[in-house]
């Protein structure tokens, strides 16, 4: 039997692919790991079925109320301050009330909510749309609710940014490390090319504390079990008239906002 | 041959750079890794152990750090159980460079002799080396 | 066949390096981005997707619209496609792999593009995408090469490749509905929250894609020995009219459903388009220049006479190809991000390193038609009759 150069090729070829690729896949099946290594939640984290936040914008009513509040998030997390509106990173931050709530405002509202910051963070949806488009799975829910990022396999295509609702979502444009104004040894930073956002504090309530910004909003703003009929949270629901951004488009928030003035406690 | 000096020279040209990086650096030895884990807080602690035997961590280390990434941020599991019992807070931060606060004598000194580059340190803050 | 890409005039061989020659421009550019970050672009927190991402829908549509070429040929066998099948599957394959690199290089970290293999999400529309834009490439080669070189040879085509003609015609419209199902889908983006907008990327992709290959269809003629055929190329012609006016309807369905409805969030993305929106304007001229050319390109097309004549249809089709690409390629993407999440304003307009970068991802498209159209022409310059026994050659 005898082969031209042609045949010669094409056997050489397809014999390489399929050698590479069978190498790669046995090495993907393949996992060989310590028969004794084990992973368990921390007993003393906060754990709920379902988190969820309360925010009483009453309760905020000095410039550095909310000051307070977003810088202990984003000095927690490593959020660079990169200074121009088109790179901006944020995770928690004011937004009046027309543009927090578009569609709701009226030419006649009371001055004092008309021009009201509201504080806006990412909704944690109970139906996320973001989760939902995210290709790799980098975005996904977790079992307590929490809406989480993992940079480790964000690609960067942004579809999230395009399917959240609400512009939480991020995008490092670039290298943010240089604009970080002191780092956090505690919290990792990012990387150029991904997506970020607020995460409830993951790694806070797995250490049992609560969320930076709740610490830091002298109780304007409550976090907790949505499930749970006798959380904090739960209470405030009971007691007082909330509303949520954007609740008719179907994602379920899971961030309620107190805008009247009455005391709930 | 149909155009055979072509084809040579062509090949002579591949061979050359296709070996350039063995004859260029003919003769020069490398300076053999060697990564240290004196450090003043390793010095300090009673039992100079990591979370799995020496051995194992040398050739599982970065298998170890992918399964660790992952449990911690999708997950959720902050603690780890080792092969002889103890428990660890996963993290590479607050963890593993706790004790390995030497990143450029413990990391970079193998990482950069087997030309690895891990992007870890894109993200993750790196200890400020102690001046030694 | 690849060997007579390679023997060429010296005409050929300028179109082939001055394409290179882009594209390495464009390539340098992609090595700042790379190392820099996407932050060279327009693109910012609010605007998230920009050029690059509508240079890929607006390719996905050409790509699928060889399907109006192959379809009448080999499910009615409408014999005057005979000559262009080939033309036309050989437009989807440069198409498609522009495609897939404007979505490499829109990601912000394309060394983890694996990743959509390695962790396969069902329910992501940019997962399906991705299949159906990496089967419709292989179907495109396959059919092609296996049609051209059966022609070569003077043999009538394998009988397998049948079926697989048949899949690619039923996939073609496929990935451009996938694509569209990427927006579609998204609450709170009005803009794109519309059923029509599938059948409007269908029609849209029927009207340029076509429009697209009537030019390539007159430059062959004119620089090769081998012609495409008149009554193929005026058929095309009909295509692109149905299709635009069809085009043309659906943007006004849009327009009265806003309009008529005043309501707010779907009436802004149109008023940010073609007149503004809170004194912010940078979009107006290209939009209403596209309008302008799709009324040319209407007028040039309905009257027969000038739809007859070569040169009113070729500057016809240059006015379609052109007001949907800045329909498609630009309008559309942006509109779905201005007015941003907070019904505020932030415009976006293109870079000089984000155009460039993108010239080269046109630049190897081109490249790939060129290497694609050259092959294709050689053999049929070669093959004098066709299978119908019609001359392909000038002689």
């Amino acid at each position: 039997m005898s082969i031209n150069r042609r045949q010669f090729l094409k056997i050489a070829g397809i014999s390489t692919i399929v050698g590479l690729g069978g190498t790669t896949a046995v090495d993907l099946l393949q996992r060989n790991w310590l028969e004794a290594a084990q992973y368990s939640p921390n007993p003393k984290a906060l754990t709920a079925k379902r988190w969820a936040m309360v925010v009483d914008v009453s309760k905020l009513k000095t410039e550095d109320d909310y000051k307070k509040i977003m810088d202990a998030c984003h000095r927690e997390h490593n959020v660079p301050d990169l200074g121009n509106p088109k790179d901006e990173i944020k995770w928690i931050w004011k937004e009046t009330y027309e543009h927090a709530f578009p569609g709701q405002e009226h030419e006649y509202l009371a001055e004092g909510i008309k021009h009201k910051p509201f504080l806006v963070l990412c909704n944690h949806c109970d139906n996320p749309s973001c989760v939902r488009v995210c290709p790799t799975k980098a975005t996904f829910k977790r079992k307590d609710g929490i809406v989480m990022m993992d940079m480790h396999r964000c690609i960067g295509c942004r579809f999230c940014m395009a399917a959240c609702p609400f512009g939480a979502r991020s995008f490092n444009w670039k290298d943010p490390r240089p604009f970080i104004k002191e780092e956090n040894k505690e919290f990792p930073a990012r990387m150029r090319g991904v997506v970020e956002k607020c995460t409830f504090c993951y790694e806070r309530l797995a250490k049992g504390l609560k969320p930076a910004c709740v610490e830091a909003s002298n109780g304007a703003l409550v976090f907790g079990d949505l499930k749970d009929p006798e959380s904090e949270a739960r209470k405030i629901l009971r007691l007082n008239y909330t509303i949520r951004r954007k609740s008719e488009l179907g994602t379920q928030p899971s961030v309620y906002y107190i805008i009247g003035g009455n005391d709930h406690a | 041959m149909y155009n055979g000096i072509k084809i040579i020279i062509g090949l002579l040209i591949f061979a050359a750079l296709v070996t350039f990086p063995f004859y260029s650096k003919m003769g020069k030895a490398t300076a053999k890794p060697d990564p240290k884990v004196d450090t003043p807080e390793i010095q300090k602690l009673a039992e100079k152990k990591c979370v799995e035997p020496k051995e194992f961590m040398k050739t599982e280390h970065m298998k170890m750090l992918n399964d660790w990434r992952d449990t911690v941020v999708r997950e959720g599991n902050l603690i780890y159980v080792s092969s002889d019992g103890k428990k660890y807070t996963i993290s590479l931060q607050n963890t593993c460079m706790n004790c390995h606060s030497n990143k450029k004598k413990f990391c970079d000194e193998c990482h950069n002799y087997s030309a690895v580059i891990p992007y870890c340190w894109d993200c993750h803050i790196e200890p400020k080396e102690n001046k030694t | 066949m690849l060997e007579t890409a390679l023997k060429g005039s010296r005409k050929y061989w300028g179109l082939v390096f001055f394409l290179l020659s882009i594209i390495g421009v464009g390539f340098i550019f992609y090595l700042q981005q790379f190392f820099y970050g996407l932050g060279i672009t327009g693109m910012s927190r609010d605007v998230s997707w920009g050029l690059y991402i509508g240079q890929f829908t607006f390719l996905v549509g050409v790509a699928a619209a060889a399907v109006m070429v192959v379809l009448p040929y080999y499910l009615h066998n409408y014999k005057k496609y005979g000559r262009i099948s080939v033309l036309a599957e050989f437009l989807a394959i440069p198409s498609v792999i522009m495609c897939m690199l404007f979505i490499f290089v829109d990601m912000g970290q394309p060394l983890r593009v694996l990743n959509v293999l390695l962790h396969p999400t069902p329910s992501s529309v940019m997962f399906f995408d991705m299949l159906v834009l990496s089967g419709y490439l292989f179907w495109n080669i396959l059919v092609g090469w296996t049609i051209l070189g059966a022609e070569r040879k003077g043999i009538p085509p394998p009988s397998w490749i049948k079926p697989i003609i048949y899949i690619a015609i039923a996939w073609a419209p496929s990935i451009h509905i996938v694509t569209a199902f990427l927006y579609a889908g998204l609450p709170g983006r009005h803009f794109w929250l519309t059923a029509i907008l599938a059948a409007k990327f269908l029609a849209s992709a029927f009207a340029s894609g076509p429009a697209l290959i009537i030019i390539l269809c007159l430059i062959v003629r004119k620089f090769t020995k081998f012609d495409p055929g008149k009554e193929a190329i005026q058929t095309l012609g009909k295509t692109i009219t149905y299709t635009m006016i069809i085009n043309v309807m659906f943007l006004g369905f849009e327009v009265f459903t806003s309009f008529y409805s005043t309501i707010p969030g779907h009436m802004h993305p149109f008023d940010y388009l073609y007149v503004g929106l809170d004194g912010y304007t940078k979009l107006v001229p290209m939009m209403w220049l596209s309008s302008i050319l799709a009324v040319i390109a209407l007028v040039l097309l309905l009257n027969p006479n000038w739809r007859k004549n070569e040169r009113t249809l070729a500057v016809a089709s240059v006015a379609v190809f052109f007001s949907l690409w800045i329909d498609k390629g630009f309008g559309l993407i942006i509109g779905g991000f201005v007015p941003n999440m907070f019904e505020r304003v932030f415009e976006y307009w293109p870079t000089i390193p984000e155009a460039f970068i993108t010239l080269g991802v046109w630049a190897v498209g081109f490249l790939i038609l060129t290497i694609l159209y050259k092959i294709a022409t050689t053999v049929k310059e070669e093959v004098v009759y066709d299978k119908y026994g019609e001359k392909q050659v000038k002689i």
